[in-house]
This record gives structure tokens, C-alpha cells and sequence, in this order.
């Protein structure tokens, strides 16, 4: 499992960077992001190192922040890595909400994060499928 | 608990009487020493002798907030200087203040009426009284001062300003009364979570006496749990006297018009007809004890409902249904009536809103628009976008059921709408 940070942005410039900023300033490394938008807001999404501290900084400074956890899975990194994961989970008839990808140091891999509808059931069908699950010291540590 | 029981329970019968011989008396005084009142007593071919008692009232000129700027500084006083003892004055939002007078007498009724309101709310002379009101030309401060004093609390005079100073006030000395505006109570609140001091456990706050601006039911019920206090409304304007014109009592059912020195009636702010009980209309009060400056049926803009029966603590004085807001705050949206109170009223009653909103009035081509702007708390925040989507819904959805008309509405992120430390803000009319 991954700690997600969400956080809630008007649709406004310069709020993405303020965001970011904040967590730079604190020495926080973001690993991914993703917006989802609507006409009038957008909430965040990120992965970091540290998702404790970067919780506690965003609070701190009068952001709408929550967590929660999502999965984290490792993909070849080439054409049709995250098209096999689809396959399992479609065949597990789990649903994928969202999900977003980010590059890795080790050569070769990716990691994906999954949001589903149906987490247990994702993690068996993954499993039986040989698929390595990433936990967050293994995000921390990128 | 009374501070004077004798005014205070008068039945029916005697309050009238008494409020009839006080307006006889105030008539004659005002024809006898107001060149204003004498002249608009011509204009109607009025004689002070006329008004034989408050079946009479309807006959007396209104008074206006115009009346007072026009005759700015002194021209309404019926006393010369030498009588006034002190001077207020609120601030008109354009050009001159206006300005009003006490002489003694006038302070000291003030403070008997701000005594009765602080004994009202439970509060005795055990207490700390926290004055958190502007002390200076605005009335809130010195009349909860004084009244503070008079019942024998401990008054600690803070005034407005530095919310993190409030707070250590009130943990050291021990406040158990608090005196602020309810968009400040909140704003309090706010701060203290934020800094991680629980008003449970670091403050001993029981009671809240917070008024100068209209506030809802879901709005006290917030206040009360969050300062983990109960909050009473209390009612003034400077012209009338200040704070201390109505005090909601331990039943917290309406502000009660101390209506042996204030004698209150409703008119349709159209036509200035006398409204019949438990109609809503606005607020006109004429003071029946006044000597500085004593007003005849003054239109205070305020609307309401009185209710006359007997209140469980034992008072008749009629009580104020809550205010629901000024005559001049009313919108008229595509024709439809608005009070901001009511967008209060539903928003609070939604537990993932925060206490702060905005509204917002345009015009886009021939229609008004009126957009609600709502700080999200964190405790809404989702990784789904559809979850903060189906909140927005819920609330278009529970203004347009209680208002009739469409609203839009839009999150905004938390503190990001101004804070005030007194009057809050609450509308923005941008049309025309
Ligand atoms: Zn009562």
C-alpha cells in the first residue's frame, strides 16, 4: 500500500504552485501528481517521500489536505506494461477507478498507482498473477 | 436570573400603563426641547396632548437614520452640551458618522439595561467577563463595560484586535463570559483548534454574549460546540442606546426588548402601517427615557417577528425572533425575495460546510446570478473529485428547495474568504 495525499484546489492560478511550493520549501520530494478537475476546482493527488511531514506542512499552511491509501504496482517499463495489469483486474471484475504512473530509478520498471473499487479482491488477483505489489518504504526510497 | 425582578416581571397591564404615562411624558419633553420634533409636530398638526397613551403611537412622526445625518452632529439633541457626559458614533458606510449623546441619566439607564442583559444570560458578579467588542466610538465595548461592572463581574476590558492575545486572556485570567460579534466567536474558534487549544480543556468559557450582527439558529449551535459555551443574542444600535436594547434570556427563545425604556412596534417598511403580532416587519422603536437624544418611533432597518406571551423565565417583554436580517439587506433575485439569513440558515445545516461562506451577486446579461461560495473543511476532501461534486449538488439543491430560485454554488479552499474581528461580510452586490 501507498499513502496518497489529496489535496483540494480551486481553479485558479498559481494554486498548484503554491502547493508544490510548500512542499518543496519543506524539503518534501513529490514522486507523482496527478489533477482530476472540474469547471470550478480540482483535487490533487500526489505521492511523496514523506507523507506524514508533507500532511502536517499542508495543514500547517491552511491547505484542504486528506490521505489515504492506494495501490502501488511495478510494471515493466515498455509498451503494454499497465495494459496486462488492466487485463487482470478486468478479468478479476475489479473496476479501476484512476491510476497514474511514475518512473522509477531501477532500470526497467515503473510503478503504477491504482485506485479500484475493490481493493481486496485487486491485491488476490494481483497476487495470483505474480504481480509485485510496491509498498511506500519503496516509494520513500526511489 | 433578574438584575432588577420589579421592571423586569411587570405583567401586561402595568407595563402598558407604565409605558403609556412614559410616552406621554417623552412627547411633551421631545415638543418642548427639539426644534426638529416641534416642527414635524406642525407638519401632521399634532399636539403633544394628543398622545394619551401607546394606543396613540401610530400618530408620532418616524424618525430616520437620515434625520440624523441631515442634523449632524447635534442638531437632534435635546439637551445642551453641558448636559452630555459622552458621545458615540458609528460609522455610516458613506460620508459623516452619526453621531448620538448621553447625559448621566442616559448613562445610567444604559448601564441598568446592560445589567438586566448580563443577569439574563446567567452571569453574575462570580463572573469573568471577556469584552472582546471595539471599545471607543462604537458602542459594544463601554456598554458591556459598564453593565459588567455595574452587575460586578470581573471585567476584563480586551477590546478588538490581536486574536492570539484574546486567547491567552482568556486562558490565564479565566474568562467565563465572552462579548464579541458571533462572526468573531468563530473566527476565535478557528484559531484556537488551529493552535491546538481546546476551549474544553484550556478555557472555562460558559457563556457567550455576542450580537451587532445578525446570526442563525445552525450558526449558535456551532459557536456553542465549538467554545463548548451557550450563546445568547443580544440587540442594540447606537441610536436606540447601544448593546442592551434586547437580551435573550437562559431560554434562549428571542432577545427581550426592555421595553419599559423601549417601546418597540412593527411596520410594513413599504407603507409604515402597524403590523398586527407575529407578523414580520421592521423594527421601529421609540425611547420612552431618554434625555441626550430621545427619538420618536425610530425605523431601525432591522426585520422581525415580536412575540408578547410569557417567556418561561417569567418576563413579558416582547421578545425578538431572531432578526432576519436588515430591510436594505434583502435581494431581490429574478424577482424573488432573499434574505441572506436563510442561505445561512440551510448552509450550517450541511455538517461538511465550513462557517464561512460568501455570496455573490451579478448580473449576466438580464439575469441575476447568485453564486455561494462555501470554504470546504478538510474533512470533505477526497481523492474523488465526485464525492466533492455530489456536495455541491446538495447544497444547490438545499438552497433552491428552501429559496425557490437557482443558486450556483462554488467550493472555495479553506481560509481563503476574508475573516472580520467585527461586522462580518458576508454579500457582495456587484450589479449595476
Ligand atoms: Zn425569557
Amino acid at each position: 500500500m501507498i499513502k496518497q495525499l489529496s489535496v483540494f484546489l480551486e481553479n485558479e492560478p498559481g494554486r498548484l504552485v503554491k502547493v508544490t511550493r510548500i512542499l518543496e520549501d519543506a524539503g518534501i520530494d513529490i514522486r507523482a501528481l496527478t489533477v482530476a478537475e472540474t469547471a470550478d476546482f480540482g483535487i490533487l493527488r500526489i505521492i511523496v517521500d514523506d507523507p506524514d511531514k508533507a500532511h502536517g506542512i499542508l495543514k500547517e499552511n491552511n491547505v484542504a489536505v486528506a490521505s489515504d491509501s492506494v495501490l502501488g504496482v511495478e510494471v515493466d517499463d515498455k509498451p503494454g506494461g499497465l495494459r496486462v495489469i488492466a487485463e487482470i483486474l478486468a478479468e478479476g471484475e475489479v473496476n479501476i477507478e484512476y491510476v497514474y504512473a511514475f518512473a522509477t530509478r531501477s532500470r526497467g520498471k515503473a510503478f503504477i498507482v491504482l485506485r479500484v473499487d475493490d481493493r481486496e479482491r485487486a491485491v488476490e488477483v494481483l497476487n495470483s498473477s505474480n504481480i509485485r505489489l510496491v509498498e511506500q518504504n519503496e516509494v520513500s526510497g526511489v | 436570573m433578574y438584575w432588577n425582578r420589579k421592571a423586569e416581571t411587570l405583567k401586561p397591564g402595568e407595563l402598558r400603563r407604565l409605558q403609556g404615562k412614559r410616552l406621554k411624558k417623552v412627547t411633551k419633553y421631545v415638543y418642548r426641547n427639539s426644534g426638529f420634533y416641534k416642527k414635524k409636530f406642525r407638519d401632521l398638526g399634532l399636539k403633544p396632548g394628543d398622545i394619551r397613551g401607546v394606543e396613540d403611537l401610530g400618530r408620532l412622526p418616524f424618525t430616520r437614520k437620515s434625520d440624523l445625518r441631515d442634523n449632524y452632529p447635534y442638531g437632534l439633541f435635546c439637551t445642551g452640551l453641558e448636559s452630555i457626559v459622552r458621545v458615540h458614533a458609528s460609522s455610516g458606510t458613506t460620508g459623516k458618522p452619526t453621531v448620538v449623546g448621553y447625559t448621566g441619566n442616559d448613562i445610567e439607564l444604559w448601564t441598568e439595561v446592560m445589567a438586566r442583559s448580563i443577569m439574563a444570560t446567567g452571569s453574575t458578579r462570580k463572573d469573568v467577563l471577556h469584552v472582546a467588542y471595539g471599545y471607543g466610538l462604537f458602542t459594544g465595548g463601554l456598554g458591556l463595560h459598564y453593565g459588567g461592572e455595574r452587575v460586578g463581574c470581573t471585567v476584563i476590558p480586551a477590546s478588538g484586535g490581536n486574536t492570539a492575545r484574546h486567547l491567552l486572556l482568556m486562558q490565564d485570567l479565566g474568562s467565563t463570559v465572552l462579548a464579541c460579534t458571533p462572526s468573531y466567536a468563530v473566527y476565535l474558534a478557528e484559531y484556537a483548534e488551529k493552535e491546538g487549544i481546546d476551549p474544553r480543556e484550556d478555557l472555562r468559557l460558559r457563556v457567550g454574549v455576542f450580537g451587532a450582527e445578525p446570526w442563525s439558529e445552525p450558526m449558535r449551535k456551532r459557536i456553542e460546540d465549538a467554545l463548548d459555551l451557550k450563546a445568547y443574542d443580544i440587540y442594540g444600535l447606537s441610536e436606540i442606546v447601544g448593546p442592551g436594547v434586547a437580551q435573550e434570556c437562559e431560554e434562549q427563545c428571542g432577545a427581550h426588548i426592555w421595553s419599559d425604556h423601549f417601546l418597540p412596534e412593527i411596520v410594513d417598511p413599504e407603507t409604515g402601517e402597524q403590523l398586527g403580532e407575529g407578523e414580520e416587519g421592521e423594527l421601529v422603536f421609540t425611547t420612552l427615557t431618554k434625555d441626550g437624544i430621545p427619538l420618536l418611533r425610530y425605523r431601525t432597518g432591522d426585520r422581525t417577528i415580536l412575540e408578547y406571551d410569557k417567556c418561561s423565565c417569567g418576563r413579558y417583554h416582547p421578545r425578538m425572533i431572531k432578526v432576519r436580517g436588515r430591510v436594505d439587506d434583502m435581494l431581490i433575485i429574478r424577482g424573488v425575495n432573499v434574505f441572506p439569513s436563510q442561505i445561512e440558515h440551510v448552509l450550517l445545516r450541511i455538517p461538511e460546510v465550513g462557517s464561512h461562506y460568501l455570496l455573490v451577486v451579478e448580473r449576466e446579461g438580464p439575469l441575476d446570478v447568485l453564486t455561494v461560495k462555501v470554504e470546504v473543511t478538510e474533512d470533505v476532501i477526497s481523492d474523488r473529485v465526485r464525492d466533492l461534486m455530489k456536495l455541491e449538488e446538495n447544497i444547490k439543491s438545499s438552497i433552491s428547495q428552501a429559496l425557490g430560485i437557482k443558486v450556483d454554488v462554488e467550493l472555495v479552499e479553506p481560509f481563503t474568504l476574508e475573516r472580520s474581528k467585527g461586522k462580518a461580510v458576508r454579500l457582495k452586490d456587484l450589479r449595476e
